[in-house]
């Protein structure tokens, strides 16, 4: 999201999800949309079919989407930034940008003109191995819209140069003046129920709810006469990526994990459960006895989105309920009354009624949420900025004007990944999830009819590497890098491209988080999952 | 302008956007016009011809989803030639297939011989599974019919068991075409399609074979578009019946779509889930969001406190934990400091939670080391 934020002041989802039916041309990037977000792909699939909108999709996979599109890019991995500089590049030279847009309403453009000049297509095909005629072919169908929309996701962020990656797609969407309008947009696809929501409220290390930056004084002021306190810390915490070496190191005593397994879904898993063992002290609060909790000294029974009110905020910021159904297990606890009661215990008292009680503090320090109460998101949810009470809400952002004022060019140059592939690991190795599970499978891998259509942990390669490497269908290989080892079955596949196999991280027997490689981008803090190098050979 | 665009139902002039149909005219102004193959959002077929309203000097009967509304238009929606109509239609519909609902009456008069093969098919003693969640049995009631008249006829398919989520029950399809439109307009999957033809027709996946072998996601759009029993839940057939259920409205906890569900509750269990019609999803779901709620009432989930003693979990107390926990971050804080603790909060848990969560982290544990898993 940082990207997003530095070209636009708002790191979200531009426009909705009802949006992408009335976009022209749709570029999705680095999104298996239809495994990861089935429901949305519908939207996707709907509009190519019957609507005369045109797909473009770039991934290095044959996924599902690639069968509805128009024009396939097929990257060799982590060199998104060199095609799409390419796009640019033609762009710029068959004059198809919005020259008014830009004039008006963004800023730095002589700039990334500059850097852009060395990416002609050749130049581009030499290193991400699409052929330059399917650059400028795709170039022109973007370029050639009314309406373009991007959707983006983990295939484009999880990667060392993440941030840039996303910068250059806000580059290419402002290029071509898409942004501010229904039906385009640069929109990235959050992958849980409630990750925007997670950044909305503060659950995140620079900003308060609302992304009120904890460095700016007047801002902690106001927390602090809202919350009752003094000497609220002024620098900004860890992230989650530098918390877990901090725990290794020592720096870090004390973890406190509400609702997360990072023992499956961090990278270089060997390592975080070393730093977890260096901990003088764990508490876990989470509905199962994970891999994480398992290493907990204290483990406190929380309930799941059935057993209590509050809401969720979904990828296109909509705010929505989240209903009571039914009682909790034994004695499980709404996470949100756990916390309050070990804080009260620690002297400083939280006490509220119920999930609406906070919500209505939360409107009352969160100028984008300031308008949210549960009567008016009742029958349908809202889309922050909803600053006021009778403010509609907002589904399309920067309409007229840029979160930020002008909308800022970032130019940027192409970085290879950070682990290259070479005589000793001469595969890379990318991961993802699968339609039929979730996550790290705490809560899919519990319904039989998800484990009977994706029962176990698999090795998906091309055709011809099998071959190369005299593997069989369903038969065991052993994946190795330099982090680790997993053992699991080759699945042959034309999804598959040649050099690259693709590993689902969701089983923690043979969890793919053991080969992944920790290395970070260096502004978001995102390690690069997507890409790493490995060796395979048949399991004894 | 508007004067031209004016339209007659049952007596009512109501205007009309040009282009909508008499069902969106009618629906629009909360006039019923019963249908079956309707599919909101899908391109109208007129297929089973439920929705047939009079129209002023059109020489036969009309079907309402399909006919364009057009200026000057007289419409009867409950008129004595259209209720005839509807009563034959629902009446042919009701003799084909196993619809034991009792209102489907025999006609032979044996109802015990019709029923004691239908329950061999269904392998089960009780009526149709969808009893009371019906549209056709509402049909048949609302116009007091029954599937006497017509000769009855005999299934033709076995019933498709073999996948884990959806049974497919062709004893009591009726062709209307909603599950096909649902998987090729709707989710767009383009798993299944008519197969065969006249009596021997059948909804077919990949030629005819099992859904497991054919490209179907079980997102279950189908079964949720179904307007009978011929798509039941596996694990809900027989098992829910709608009266005992309680439906919750919440937002689904998978990925980040936020898809709008109901949550079917039986004893404090949730039994069923299914979308629900407004925005962002309109209805849709997907296999987890629809197949995936197992977790819930799940004899894994912890129910007590565990605190480690010697390398082993022992349950506690609330009180033992809360303090156990408050007393060592407290000590670990002030050895140390603030910064010395992480809290990771969670992008699966409510807005409310991950609030408390940073209020709690900043003003009580004195540090802004708070993250989650946004960057995994």
């Amino acid at each position: 999201m940082a990207g997003l934020a530095a070209a636009f002041g708002s790191g979200a989802m531009t426009n909705t999800i009802a949006d992408i039916e009335k976009a022209d041309v749709i570029l999705v990037a680095g999104s298996n949309t239809t495994e990861n977000h089935p429901v949305l792909s519908a939207f996707v699939k709907r509009a190519v079919s019957f609507k005369g909108t045109k797909l473009i999709v770039a991934d290095p996979r044959r996924i599902k989407l690639t069968t509805f599109a128009d024009k396939w890019l097929r990257p060799n991995l982590g060199t998104d930034v060199a095609w799409i500089n390419g796009l640019m590049h033609v762009i710029i030279k068959e004059n198809l940008y919005d020259s008014k847009f830009i004039e008006e309403r963004t800023e730095n453009f002589e700039e990334l003109k500059k850097t852009l000049e060395k990416y002609t297509p050749d130049y581009v095909e030499s290193i991400t191995g699409i052929p330059a005629g399917e650059i400028i072919e795709a170039a022109r169908l973007y370029a050639g819209a009314e309406k373009g929309s991007i959707l983006y996701c983990m295939g484009i962020t999880q990667h060392t140069t993440g941030t840039d990656n996303v910068k250059s797609l806000a580059n290419l969407a402002m290029l071509c003046g898409n942004l501010g309008i229904e039906g385009g947009g640069v929109n990235p696809l959050r992958g849980q129920n409630n990750v925007q929501g997670a950044c909305d409220m503060g659950g995140l290390p620079n900003v308060y709810s609302g992304y009120q930056p904890v460095t700016d004084p007047e801002i902690r002021k106001k927390m602090e006469t809202a919350w009752g306190v003094d000497g609220l810390p002024e620098k900004p915490g860890l992230v989650v990526t530098d918390m877990i070496p901090k725990a290794h190191s020592g720096d870090i005593k004390a973890l406190y994990i509400i609702g997360e397994n990072p023992l499956v879904s961090d990278p270089d898993l060997s390592h975080v459960e070393t730093s977890f063992k260096h901990l003088d002290f764990l508490v876990v609060q989470d509905i199962f006895l994970t891999e994480t909790a398992q290493m907990a000294d204290v483990v406190l029974p929380s309930t799941c989105f059935a057993e209590k009110d509050g809401t969720f905020s979904n990828t296109e910021r909509r705010v929505q309920r989240v209903r009571k159904a039914i009682d909790p297990p034994g004695e499980a606890w709404a996470d949100w009354k756990i916390i309050c009661e070990v804080s009260t215990r620690m002297g400083y008292e939280m006490n509220y009624e119920s999930a609406e009680a906070i919500m209505e503090e939360i409107a009352s320090v969160t100028p984008s949420y300031a308008g949210i109460t549960y009567d008016r998101i009742e029958k349908e949810g809202i889309h922050w900025p909803c600053p006021t009470p009778d403010h509609p809400g907002t589904p399309v952002l920067h309409i007229g004007k840029f979160t930020r004022g002008l909308g800022h060019f970032h130019a940027i140059d192409y970085m290879p990944p950070a682990e290259l592939a070479d005589d000793e690991y001469p595969l890379y190795l990318t991961t993802g999830r699968l339609l039929y599970q979730y996550h790290t499978g705490t809560m899919t891998m519990k319904s039989d009819g998800l484990n009977e259509k994706a029962p176990k942990c698999y090795v998906e390669i091309s055709p011809q590497d099998a071959k190369r490497f005299d593997l069989k269908d369903g038969s065991p290989v052993k994946v190795a890098s330099r982090r680790g080892e997993i053992t699991a079955d080759v699945k042959v596949s034309e999804m598959a491209v040649d050099g690259t196999i693709f590993i689902p991280f969701h089983y923690a027997q043979a969890a793919a988080n053991r080969l992944t490689n920790a290395k970070l981008d260096p502004i978001a803090k995102i390690p690069e999952y997507k890409v790493c190098a490995v060796k395979i050979s048949k399991a004894a | 302008m508007a004067e031209e665009n004016i339209i007659t139902i049952n007596g009512n002039e109501l205007v009309f956007e040009p282009g909508e149909t008499i069902l969106e005219v009618a629906r629009r102004n909360s006039i019923d016009i019963p249908t079956l193959c309707y599919l909101k959002g899908a391109t109208p077929t007129g297929a089973c011809r439920v929705c047939v309203v009079e129209v002023k000097e059109a020489k036969t009967l009309l079907t309402a989803c399909t006919t364009p509304a057009t200026t000057g238009m007289v419409v009867k929606t409950e008129s004595k030639p259209v209720v005839e109509a509807r009563k034959e239609i629902i009446e042919l519909l009701l003799s084909s297939g196993n619809h034991n609902c009792a209102v489907r009456d025999s006609d032979n008069k044996d109802w015990t011989q019709f029923q004691l093969g239908v329950q061999e098919y269904d392998n089960s003693k009780e009526l149709c599974p969808v009893w009371g969640d019906c549209r056709l049995q509402e049909l048949a009631y609302r116009y007091q019919v029954t599937g006497k008249k017509f000769p009855g006829t005999k299934t033709k398919y076995p019933m498709e068991t073999v996948n884990p989520m959806i049974v497919r029950d062709f004893s009591r399809c009726i062709h209307c075409g909603r599950c096909v439109q649902a998987c090729n307009e709707i989710q767009v999957n383009n798993a299944i399609s008519f197969g065969y033809r006249g009596a021997d027709t059948k909804i077919v996946a990949a030629g005819d074979r099992p859904l497991v072998e054919s490209d179907c996601v079980f997102c279950g759009e189908c079964i949720q578009a179904c307007p009978v029993g011929a798509l039941v839940e596996k694990d809900a057939r027989y098992k829910v019946r709608p009266w005992e259920t309680q439906k919750v409205r919440t937002t689904c906890s998978y990925c980040g779509v936020g898809c709008q569900l109901e949550l079917h509750v039986k004893d404090n269990q949730v039994v069923k889930v299914t979308g629900f019609d407004v925005p962002p999803n309109n209805g849709s779901l997907c296999v987890k969001g629809r197949f995936g709620y197992n977790f819930i009432n799940h004899p894994d989930r912890l129910t007590k406190p565990l605190i480690k003693k010697n390398g082993e979990f022992k349950e506690a107390s609330w009180d033992e934990a809360l303090n156990l926990v408050a007393s060592t971050l407290t000590t670990i804080k002030e050895k140390n400091s603030g910064d010395a603790i992480g809290v990771l909060t969670s992008a699966r848990v409510t807005n409310e939670e991950n609030y408390i969560a940073n209020k709690f982290t900043r003003s009580v544990l004195k540090t802004n080391n708070i993250d989650h898993c946004a960057r995994l």
